[in-house]
């Protein structure tokens, strides 16, 4: 029986890891063809570099160059950083208010959120962005209003689902040591979401970091974030530097790569809870 | 915390509902405005009533075809995924060694962009391709496959987490009692885990068919619809109408409120669907 057992088991961990290469390939082919002229990649894809195709770092001097890459991933650092730093702050003061102030407003105001999450994005990116453009939010900070309000439906609805579970009495207590619903919130209950936020903001940030229409449509034509750098390589059919093109992809997959493995735990936790939630 | 006054209850909701004015609340409203209209810029609109839903379907057959082509694929995607998925669940909670680094790797791709992920495929696929003498932009069923396989790489890693927990949630005691009872692998799985994880199911079901019917970036990097606009989806459909050529922003608008309503019926359908089981339970 444990021999019958670990035959079988053996059997799975090679399957699995059979497996696991094969996900891992497309990214290490990708990889490889970053170093190679840019003549040798569509044509023999799965062909190692040799003497001849072998060009070191110049795909990644010239995609960097062409496409501003240093400046993307500022401005999608800067973005993706203060949007998810606004919508945690603001999207937890609602959510607490509207949680426990029980009134008409208070319950319309959440289904008016909640259901912003169902409604796709194509059905306001028109008038969204004549919107943006009208009220001068067409820059790298104007464009954090347009993502506190687009992520205040799946953020509210995520606090307000773990408010609910923090026990009145706390926030009474304070109350009556006379808090007022300012100190209440900051110095009682914000500590207390702290989990949340950390769900919250890894939903929020893999969302904003990985966007490419929104930030194409509002600011797209000045300030290219990290995935409208990548599309812009693909220019007129054919013409396309499929060298830069490789270098692009790798560079704009490595930062992804890093935080995943640095908070690996609290991303997959983070994103099961929205989804489960959603 | 039952009142508080109209200066507090404005100081913690109004920064929110100001921005979600702006994104959303009055871009949607004047969105169902416009498409009723014809425009150009959305200070000058002409009256044209349903016109625009007409044109949307008779103008050229662009949005039937992609109408199609995204039930087709959600309906494939949402197939293979969840039974890929699953089964990767249950070899991963096996007890074998290196679970959590397998768990790592197949999940991995999810974080990766649309965009990006879409350029990755492109190049793999057209590299096989290239064998045959054709590349992705050959047939429309090039870049149908193509997206299913993007998409599975994409959702297997996530929806098997999701699998994972449910499955792990199953009291041992039950499995227990069923091998005392005499039944074997085959009998567990079927009389004891795929009950006790149908509510995974309906989470993953629902979140692959939405995830599809939305799908944009992967489908604008890996064929921007070529050849022509045969695979082009919905979401990339009423992209091209609005951005495309002058004089159909309202085409546009109008095809984007039908897609809205599509989207509203999956999510109230999943609704009632997880009611009803919470019910049963």
């Amino acid at each position: 029986m444990s021999a019958q057992k670990n035959l079988r088991d053996n059997v799975t961990f090679i399957f699995l890891l059979i497996l696991a290469v094969l996900f891992l390939a497309p990214l290490l082919i990708v990889l490889m063809n970053s170093f190679k002229g840019r003549f040798f990649i569509s044509d023999t894809p799965f062909a190692l570099p040799d003497s001849q195709t072998f060009i070191g770092m110049e795909n990644y001097f010239s995609g960097i160059a062409k496409t501003g890459f240093i400046q993307a991933f500022g401005y999608s650092l800067f973005i993706t950083v203060f949007s998810v730093f606004t919508i945690v702050l603001f999207t937890s003061m609602t959510a607490w208010c509207i949680t426990r102030v029980k009134s008409k407003v208070s319950s319309f105001l959440f289904y008016l959120l909640v259901f912003s999450m169902i409604v796709p994005f194509q059905m306001v990116m028109f008038t969204m962005s004549k919107m943006a453009n009208i009220m001068h939010l067409d820059n790298p900070v104007g464009i954090i209003v347009i993502y506190l309000g687009f992520g205040a439906g799946l953020s509210v609805f995520i606090f307000s689902g773990f408010i609910k579970s923090i026990p009145l009495e706390i926030e009474e207590a304070a109350r009556i040591d006379g808090c007022n619903p300012i100190q209440t919130f900051f110095l009682i209950v914000f500590p207390i979401l702290q989990p949340v936020y950390i769900t919250v903001a890894i939903l929020n940030t893999m969302w904003i970091w990985n966007d490419y229409l929104l930030p194409y449509l509002v600011i797209g034509s000045n300030y290219r974030t990290i995935p409208i750098a990548v599309q812009y390589l693909q220019g007129g059919y054919g013409s396309r530097d499929m060298g830069a093109m490789m270098a692009m992809l790798v560079l704009a997959i490595v930062p992804i790569v890093i935080f995943y493995l640095t908070c690996q735990k609290y991303i997959i936790e983070g994103v099961v809870a929205g989804a489960v939630k959603g | 915390m039952r009142k508080m006054s109209k200066a507090y209850y404005a100081f913690f909701t109004l920064p929110t509902l100001i921005a979600f004015a702006i994104s959303f609340l009055i871009p949607f409203l004047l969105g169902i405005y416009l498409s009723f209209t014809r425009f150009t810029t959305v200070t000058d609109t002409h009256w044209v009533g349903v016109s625009n839903y007409f044109r949307a379907f008779t103008e050229d057959d662009t949005f039937l075809n992609a109408l199609l082509f995204t039930v087709k694929f959600a309906v494939v995607s949402m197939v293979l995924i969840n039974v890929l998925s699953f089964s990767l669940a249950l070899l991963l909670t096996r007890k074998i060694r290196g679970t959590n680094i397998f768990r790592t790797v197949f999940f991995m791709p999810n974080l990766i962009g649309g965009i990006v992920l879409g350029y990755i495929w492109q190049l793999l696929i057209n590299g096989v391709l290239i064998n045959f003498g054709v590349d992705i932009t050959f047939s429309a069923n090039y870049g149908f496959w193509g997206l299913v396989v993007l998409m599975n790489w994409q959702m297997i890693g996530y929806m098997m987490i999701i699998y994972i927990a449910g499955i792990q949630a199953i009291p041992p005691e039950l499995i227990e009692a069923a091998q005392i009872d005499g039944a074997n692998s085959w009998q567990l799985l079927k009389n004891i885990t795929i009950p006790l994880v149908m509510p995974s199911f309906t989470i993953c079901t629902f979140l692959t068919v939405t995830n599809s019917f939305k799908l944009f970036d992967q489908n604008l990097a890996l064929t921007a619809g070529a050849p022509g606009r045969a695979s082009a989806m919905l979401a990339l459909d009423i992209f091209n109408t609005f951005y495309g050529r002058n004089g159909y922003e309202g085409v546009g608008q109008a095809k984007a409120v039908i897609f809205s309503l599509i989207v509203a019926v999956i999510v109230l359908l999943q609704l009632r669907f997880s009611r009803s089981k919470e019910i049963e339970n």
